[in-house]
């Protein structure tokens, strides 16, 4: 049989790298084909070209055995390519349905929108696929995984064949991942293919037929769930073995450094975002705090740094009262930030790395007299801290939007650990880095800890908040569901919590609204 | 990352040099003013109606009669600005001191009208560096003219030693409350400055003009005008005349050079390059991003008042009405020519200056209106903001910039 899609020998360099190495992919019809790499490997860049958002330099790419040129997304919607990105592309304030014709619309009498027809197309194409969407919700009132399945329902629209998913698992609890699975066998059962990007080793074995896995822009081999192991994957994936799991001494955890009392805090819109937690982090402890993107982690931390105003409540840092306090202030009595976004919060992108070593610092012994700044001190402690922190860097003179990633990661965590400090907010600080990078800054995070530093870490991503923390915080619609001992927290306790069910409850008596059910059963 | 290496191509030295010739700014700049040149070249030879008439006749004449109406215009915005090198010559083996003056005028006249250039543009140039549109330079001009302007006639009693840095100070203190009303609205209401100057303009503009009507004006004279300052306030001439030439041009070179150590050797100079650089990480670094625009603000505005002051002390002697025509406005182009860094203000308004001052005797000596200069500053602007346009007409590479944003946003795997 012809397969569905294959690419051959795709090539594409961007000025000093080459993204994609003579890639060859071959998908058949009706299998979940995962593409396995880590954060860089080449992968969005590959899918990016199938999709005509890049040009390759070389290579083909055969639809149905047919020569296919691929010169923009609309060459690729033509072609039954459709791609669900990270990041939806849906307009909050329009319905399931106007978000699905936009682009395709359905019009009567020459020019007026016929949203009743393509609301019965909706409807239809939810009825094939099991996915449960009414036409005629305003995306603004719907959870992240139904407005994923939008996504999807969009790409059914326009007829794909191929369906993309770039990192679909990303936004969602350890419950709609499940229920996304369910999905897309239901797709493949009736006759699509999908490509399914992703640098989570478990998801890839739980659901794909067929795995490829990329390294440094190659193929670096084939295989299936069946055949492969875990850490075959993860040895594949990085190039070399990786520990998957964190080795962490025991500790008993000292006085309370950081106490939390019925916090609230806004949302710049005036929405609440933390509505009335209270939690405290001691000496020589982890506390983790999990949730799903979106439930007042950002704010919670923008707070704890000052940056957003609590609207009622207390916090006391080592004693002194910080609720009010400016940024500074916090910094001052040895509070250190690792932030969720580092290019907009924690870099100045056009500065140099010796100056970014000390965007907090500056001011201070001995980076400054009086005015002047110690152009020489400023230089020497860059010095010392890119080779401590291992800074891969051609020079301290570099601007850091020249670094990569986790170079730019390690500028911060170098920062913010070179001076005395007492608690770390650490907040997503593993983002979008590599395999190498996050093992470094969890090790350096967990050694803080065991100097005896309190350590906040809110993370989205489940396994990490798992693998670091001693105490496990649950947040979900800005309310703190509960706080748990890490070592007997699982997977299926703490994904419950994310999703606002109190383990053990009866579903129907938990605060949960009509809507978000379908995902839990 | 990827682990892979770029390829390594070992090249020549010539192919090195164009490497990095072709990926500086520096020379994208330099081949914006040459193509603005040419492109005003043909422009004033297309609005010439004997080019046409040449054409007429044959292809061969006109095109030289084209190039030779070009060229002329050229000379004599050359020998406008700069000087007649036949007759400085002359000028010099005469041995006469008045021609020998009169032979070196243009040039210290080009830096007479560069002065408030540097002024205005440190202004604006300091306002872009935290993140700030001060497109209120001219109406601070005004308002450090009118400060200086009375510090100049109505204090009495002091000598020159003291009252002409007293002067000048009470026109930057003129132009910083015109900067700070500005800066403070931001910081207070999030008013936009863009705004905001722009209003502040216009007040300034009508205040000046009731002031010069009213209070401030002179009785004695018909039009507007203020009294002459006292001689103790004006700004020494280095020449005697017909050269105006004046020490402010000095002090403008100062002004840079502490701007120039204020951004890049302080801390508070960093503080202010992060919060323009990117507002946001600055707060999380603990810095006030409102006092760092209210201080941004009133800095320009002084640097501004300074160049109205300078204008009134050095040059003028009295304020009379419109007497900035536009300084404030060509400087927000010229902070950008220069890269708002305080050295590429100084050599931006170096050629606006001798632009502006060639200009005039074009006008007298070819016949070609003064707008065509105005031509040649929009084009060669309109080339240096959007650099794309000369990087395609003579295949530059990209610069290694823009090369590190392509692999850093779409790297993301």
């Amino acid at each position: 049989m012809v397969p569905v899609l294959e690419l051959r020998g795709i090539t594409k360099r961007f000025p000093g790298v080459l993204a994609n190495d003579h890639i060859n992919l071959t998908v058949e019809k009706g299998e979940i084909h995962a593409l396995l790499g880590e954060n860089g490997a080449g992968k969005t860049t590959l899918m990016n070209i199938l999709y005509g958002l890049y040009h390759p330099d070389e290579g083909e790419i055969y639809v149905n055995g047919n020569k296919m040129a691929v010169r923009s997304p609309i060459d690729a919607i033509k072609a039954g390519v459709g791609m669900v990105h990270q990041h939806f592309m849906l307009v909050p304030v329009f319905t399931v349905t106007e978000n699905v014709m936009l682009g395709e619309e359905f019009v009567k009498f020459g020019g007026i929108l016929d949203r009743t027809r393509a609301a019965e197309k909706v409807m239809q194409i939810s009825d094939t696929y099991n996915l449960d969407i009414d036409p005629n919700t305003y995306i603004k009132d719907m959870p992240v995984g139904l407005q994923q399945r939008v996504e999807i329902i969009k790409l059914l629209f326009r007829e794909a064949n191929i369906l993309i998913m770039d990192e679909p698992t990303a936004v969602l609890t350890p419950q709609e991942v499940q229920e996304l699975f369910k999905i897309m066998r239901t797709l493949i059962d009736q006759g699509k293919s999908i490509i399914f990007i992703t640098h989570k080793l478990v998801e890839v074995m739980e659901c794909a037929d067929r795995i490829t896995v990329i390294r440094g822009g190659k193929v670096v081999g084939s295989t299936t769930p069946k055949e492969a192991t875990l850490n075959e994957l993860a040895t594949m994936m990085v190039g070399r073995d990786v520990k998957l799991n964190v080795e962490k001494t025991k500790k008993k955890p000292g006085d309370v450094v950081l106490e939390v009392d019925n916090l609230k805090v806004l949302d710049p819109r005036g929405a609440i975002a933390v509505d009335g937690i209270s939690f405290n982090v001691r000496e020589g402890e982890v506390l983790g705090v999990a949730g799903v993107q979106g439930n007042g982690q950002t704010e919670l931390v923008r707070s704890l740094s000052g940056l957003l105003p609590s609207i009622d409540g207390e916090v006391r840092l080592l004693g002194h009262d910080i609720t009010h306090s400016s940024p500074r202030q916090i910094i001052e009595h040895g509070s250190a930030h690792i932030p969720e976004d580092r290019q907009r919060d924690g870099l100045v992108l056009s500065f140099p790395v010796s100056d970014n070593l000390v965007l907090n610092t500056y001011y201070l012994q001995p980076f400054s007299r009086s005015i002047w700044l110690s152009q020489q001190e400023i230089l020497k402690n860059g010095e010392g801290l890119v080779k401590n922190f291992d800074i891969r860097t051609p020079s301290v003179f570099t601007p850091a939007s020249s670094l990569s990633g986790g170079n730019q990661q390690k500028v911060i965590v170098a920062r913010e650990f070179s001076r005395p400090i007492k608690l770390l907010i650490a907040s997503q600080p593993t983002r979008g880095l590599d395999v190498g990078s996050i093992e470094y800054i969890h090790k350096r995070m967990l050694q803080k800890r065991d100097e005896g530093c309190a350590v906040l870490l809110v993370s989205t991503e489940l396994d990490e908040v798992m693998q670091l923390s001693d105490r496990i915080a649950v947040l979900y619609r800005g309310k703190l569901m509960d706080i748990v001992d890490a070592k007997s927290a699982t997977k299926e306790m703490l994904g419950l919590l994310m999703a606002g069910i109190i383990p053990g409850e009866d579903v129907k008596s938990a605060q949960v609204p009509q809507k978000n059910k379908i995902l839990i059963t | 990352m990827s682990p892979e290496k770029p390829e390594q191509i070992k090249k020549s030295g010539i192919a090195i040099f164009w490497d990095e010739f072709s990926r500086s700014n520096l020379t994208v700049i330099i081949l914006a003013i040459l193509t603005g040149i040419i492109l005003g070249g043909v422009l004033v030879a297309a609005t010439t109606t004997e080019v046409y008439a040449a054409f007429k006749v044959s292809l061969w004449g006109g095109l030289k009669l084209a190039f030779t109406t070009a060229w002329n215009t050229y000379v004599a915005l050359f020998t406008g600005s700069v000087g007649n090198p036949e007759k400085i010559r002359l000028a010099f083996e005469s041995g006469d001191p008045l021609m020998i003056r009169r032979a070196i005028n243009p040039f210290f006249e080009s830096l007479v009208q560069t002065t408030p250039y540097i002024f205005a543009g440190l202004a604006v140039a300091l306002g872009f560096r935290v993140g700030l549109f001060n497109i209120g330079a001219e109406g601070q001009i005004f308002i450090g003219a009118i400060t200086g302007v009375w510090a100049g006639y109505a204090i009495h009693g002091l000598p020159p030693i003291i009252h002409i840095p007293v002067a000048l100070l009470f026109g930057a203190l003129g132009g910083a409350i015109w900067g700070f009303v500005p800066g403070f609205l931001k910081a207070k209401t999030g008013a936009h400055e863009v705004i905001t100057t722009i209003m502040m303009n216009y007040i300034a503009f009508r205040l000046s003009d009731w002031l010069l009507k009213g209070p401030m004006g002179d009785p004695t004279e018909y039009t507007p005008k203020t009294p002459w300052i006292l001689e103790s306030a004006q700004l020494p001439k280095l020449f005697d005349l017909p050269i105006r030439f004046h020490i402010g041009f000095f002090v403008a070179l100062l002004m840079a050079v502490l701007v120039y150590l204020l951004l890049f050797k302080t801390t508070w100079g960093l503080e202010l390059r992060m919060v323009g650089s990117n507002p946001n990480a600055a707060r999380y670094a603990g810095i006030k991003i409102t006092m760092s625009t209210v201080i941004a603000m009133v800095l320009s505005g002084a640097l501004a008042g300074l160049a109205g002051a300078n204008e009134v002390l050095g040059v003028n002697h009295r304020l009379i009405p419109a007497f900035s025509s536009g300084y404030g406005f060509d400087s927000i182009a010229l902070a950008l020519l220069g890269k708002s860094h305080p050295f590429g203000v100084i050599l931006s308004a170096l050629l606006f200056g001798f632009l502006r001052n060639g200009a005039r005797s074009m006008q007298l000596t070819v016949g070609v209106p003064i707008d065509i200069v105005s031509i040649l500053q929009a084009m060669i602007l309109a080339f240096i903001a959007a650099p794309a346009i000369i990087r395609t007409i003579y295949r530059l590479r990209e610069p290694k910039h823009a090369e590190d944003i392509v692999s850093l946003q779409s790297w993301k795997g």
